[in-house]
């Protein structure tokens, strides 16, 4: 097991195991650090959401932490200008390809988009940028929950549960730049994918694109 | 004094290869460039009528297909050597050339030195291309043989001494050849001039499991061949070197990947390995000692992305051409999770020229921090584009101004955009800074591949800055939230402006999000992105601003933002000229007799100011198109 080490994030002094990825450690302890696309199983992280961002003294700009090992020592600081920028383009770009129609959206109340603007303070709309139309596709075909499209921040949670955790491989990411997205094989509906409905990948969604029917 | 075993082959291979040439002593040679741009040229029907003829004369003489030399304003290119005679070469040689150079020189011994370009050896009737601005400031180094060896026939690399490094290395200590690689402080081609030594370093101390070498053949800067060309012309020096690096790091299986456009280069590449194998100078036991290493082509799928390095290993071991995150570098974790060398095509050409001459010849030339030479291929508003390679610390007005013979049409220089869609515009007041990878870096835009575009007075900077983010945009592989999401904002807000939708608050977001994506991209192609913008910014804000506040464009050139008129004072009653060119009759007829372009109708091909002839130059542009309406209004 590797050893034990004290690091300081926001001041406050932690101890974690060498070599541990920061986002997990400073989650464990309670300091919240916005991320969508994190999951603590996987060793080389997708570090895609580009959202996890902290400074550590010493280095110039600032790093994900979902990719940043412990070091003994190491003092991190979650919340600078420089920080606070990023997370805040970040954000808006993401809410920017994001149907932004909380009412109804079944994960109003739970979803990790509207934790990281109270935790952050932001706002739920964009004031820089224009929307980018997405054609409003939602895929109801499996018998116990759907897919929107317009809501997906192409995290790629559902992705890892469904090949990792499920093991079955129904969906995955197709295309490139601003076409990609989560499809199943050949862009057929769910219902004719190999999905057996375990509803792992709906657990991991972090924003309400795939949600269980209601009843 | 002891010869090895390896030299002792090496010797008994290069005689063979000389007495193999020698079917091409004592009688004419000529030289064809068919290179992909010889080709495209016209360089296939050049060599056949060449053959015809020299049959239908019944001349003894070789034709040789050879790469290219880098001149590519005189495609298609040809050498003639004729004993007796200097070694000439011949430009823009089409048939009626070719009839007349085997009947006056092949037959009657006059050069026809009208048509000559240059010699090739100092001699006292001829120029040689040393004589020329250009040959002044060139040193080929890794060029010095594209264009004058047969790329498909291994002969005449090894009668060069070819491998003759290869030879020396085996007789080496790994460690040894490491250190004159470290010594030489090579920095690698490929953009980022990460220092080579260093790199395989971390490679050779990585225990001794399997090891790869890769050469990043991945080429996709629009405007960027020169790895093309030399995989074209001389792929054996890009083998020999990639042979003496996996030496050096104790690795036994190496990849080309090279992307599969290139499919002359693949096709020539693969030529040349198998005629390595032939010789033992690949596979088992090379030269006879006991290294071992093999090379295999692998053709890349055509994402532009794909060269950056772990997106390049993702695509090879079957994934999607997708980025990761960095560390672990390749040279810890690389293909397959073992260690990697990956090092582009011109880094490994330099390999075998430090080994055979020393690392302190390869000092020499260049800058204390950036030795050796730069290969730049130049193109855009430029009298003499074409493949260059000049030393390191050159300046860019040198470059353009003696080596690529200036701006052509009395143009007046506006930027240059160098290093391809990750580079940025530099304007006249950069044109001093001495060319090396932190100078470079220092004002904004990067070496890259050394792409060079260009431009004049007639080209828009934000209409620039626009291609190259719509490239970049479209490329972007979407992973990342920056890449994916801010190039696509940046491009619709530099779409606006260039149609005259801009306003100065989307002017600030632009730069915001370009220095956003600059800071938080995942990898080295969102964070260099937006370096066309930044740099446009920064040195000509005068032209956003003329967009957004005028709706005007300075150089004439956004569709959106000009209008076609045609002056009546320097129109002619007596010409008709403009309304045949025409495609969709915008153009009629005034009750005075002259001209006028319906503003409703026009499609802004340009034909019009194309047609109307000189002694008149009637049509012109302006913009804002507003200013049409104006000079209709003072005519009334």
């Amino acid at each position: 097991m590797n050893r034990k080490v004290v690091i300081i994030i926001d001041g406050q002094k932690i101890t974690a195991r060498e070599g541990e990825k920061l986002l997990w450690v400073a989650l464990e302890n309670k300091v919240y650090i916005p991320h969508l696309c994190a999951v603590k199983e996987q060793e080389r992280p997708t570090a895609g959401c580009r959202l996890c961002f902290v400074e550590i003294e010493g280095t110039c700009n600032p790093v994900t932490a979902c990719t940043q090992p412990v070091k003994a020592g190491m003092t991190v600081k979650t919340r600078t200008p420089a920080v606070d920028r990023l997370v805040r383009t970040a954000f808006e770009l993401l809410l920017s390809e994001h149907r932004l129609n909380c009412g109804e959206c079944p994960k109003n109340g739970s979803c990790e988009l509207q934790k990281i603007a109270r935790e952050r303070g932001l706002k739920l709309n964009l004031h820089r940028l224009k929307p980018l139309s997405k054609k409003v596709i939602i895929d109801d075909s499996p018998r116990s929950f759907a897919f929107d499209a317009g809501r997906c921040v192409l995290c790629g949670r559902c992705v890892w549960a469904d090949h990792r955790i499920a093991g079955v491989g129904a969906i995955g990411f197709s295309r490139r730049g601003i076409h990609r997205r989560i499809t199943t094989f050949a862009d057929r509906e769910l219902a004719q994918s190999p999905c057996t409905e375990c509803g792992l990948c709906v657990e991991a969604c972090p924003v309400g694109a795939l949600y269980f029917k209601k009843n | 004094m002891d010869v090895s075993l390896t030299e002792r082959a090496y010797i008994k291979m290069k005689a063979a290869s000389i007495n193999n040439l020698k079917y091409l002593e004592d009688k004419p040679v000529i030289r064809v460039g068919t290179g992909t741009c010889g080709k495209a040229a016209g360089a296939l029907r050049i060599r056949e009528a060449f053959k015809d003829e020299l049959t239908r004369k019944g001349i003894d003489a070789g034709v040789v297909e050879v790469g290219c030399m880098g001149h590519c304003y005189a495609e298609p290119l040809i050498i003639i050597s004729k004993p007796g005679f200097p070694s000439l070469c011949y430009g823009k040689v089409d048939e009626v050339l070719v009839k007349r150079l085997v009947e006056d020189f092949l037959i009657n011994n006059d050069p026809c030195y009208e048509f000559a370009m240059a010699a090739l050896e100092p001699n006292d009737i001829f120029p040689t291309f040393r004589d020329f601005p250009r040959g002044v400031y060139e040193e080929k180094m890794i060029l010095e043989n594209c264009g004058f060896i047969d790329p498909e026939e291994i002969d005449f690399y090894i009668a060069r001494d070819g491998y003759s490094a290869l030879a020396d290395v085996l007789n080496m200590e790994p460690g040894e050849v490491l250190g004159e690689v470290k010594a030489s402080n090579l920095r690698g081609r490929g953009g980022a001039g990460f220092p080579a030594g260093i790199k395989w370093e971390v490679v050779r101390k990585a225990g001794n499991g399997m090891k790869y070498v890769i050469c990043n053949g991945d080429e996709g800067d629009p405007g960027a061949f020169m790895d093309r060309n030399i995989l074209e012309s001389n792929p054996h020096q890009v083998i020999e070197g990639m042979i003496i690096c996996a030496y050096a790091v104790g690795a036994s299986l190496g990849y080309l990947y090279i992307r599969s456009e290139y499919s002359q280069a693949i096709r020539r590449v693969n030529n040349a390995l198998r005629q390595a194998r032939e010789k033992n100078l690949l596979g088992a036991s090379i030269l006879g000692s006991a290294f071992c290493f093999d090379l295999e082509v692998f053709s890349g799928a055509g994402a532009f992305v794909c060269g950056e390095g772990t997106a390049l290993i993702n695509s090879m071991e079957g994934g999607m051409g997708i980025p990761q995150h960095r560390p672990p570098e390749l040279a810890v974790s690389g293909y397959l999770g073992e260690p990697t060398v990956l090092n582009n095509v011109k880094t490994f050409c330099y390999v075998p020229l430090i080994m055979r001459k020393g690392a302190d010849w390869f000092k020499k030339t260049g800058t204390p921090g950036s030795p050796g030479t730069a290969v730049f291929t130049l193109a855009g508003k430029i009298a003499g584009p074409g493949l260059v390679e000049v030393p390191m610390g050159t300046t860019l007005r040198q470059l353009i101004f003696d080596v690529g013979e200036g701006i052509p049409r009395n143009k007046k220089f506006k930027a240059v955009q160098i290093g391809g869609p990750s580079g940025g515009c530099l304007p006249e007041q950069a044109l001093d800074i001495p060319l090396d990878f932190d100078s470079l870096e220092e004002a904004g835009a990067m070496m890259g591949s050394g792409g060079l575009v260009v431009l004049d007075e007639d080209d828009c900077m934000v209409g620039m800055a626009r291609f190259f983010l719509n490239f970049t945009q479209q490329e972007s592989c979407g992973k990342c939230t920056f890449c994916r999401l801010g190039t696509k904002h940046m491009l619709e807000i530099l779409k606006a402006i260039t149609r005259g939708e801009g306003d100065m608050a989307s002017l600030e977001t632009l730069r915001e999000l370009a220095e956003d994506v600059k800071t938080g991209s995942l990898c080295n192609l969102g964070k260099t992105a937006p370096n066309p913008v930044l740099t446009t910014l920064k040195y000509f804000r005068d032209e956003y601003e003329a967009h957004i506040k005028g709706k005007c464009c300075p150089s004439l050139k956004c569709p959106d933002l000009i209008a076609y008129f045609i002056e009546p004072d320097k129109c002619s009653k007596l010409c008709n000229i403009c309304v045949g060119s025409c495609p969709v009759e915008a153009i009629y007829t005034r009750d005075n007799g002259l001209k006028a372009i319906n503003r409703d109708k026009c499609v802004k091909c340009d034909n019009c100011l194309k047609a109307c002839p000189p002694e008149y130059s009637a049509v012109i542009k302006v913009s804002p198109p507003g200013l049409v309406e104006e000079r209709e209004r003072e005519m009334k």
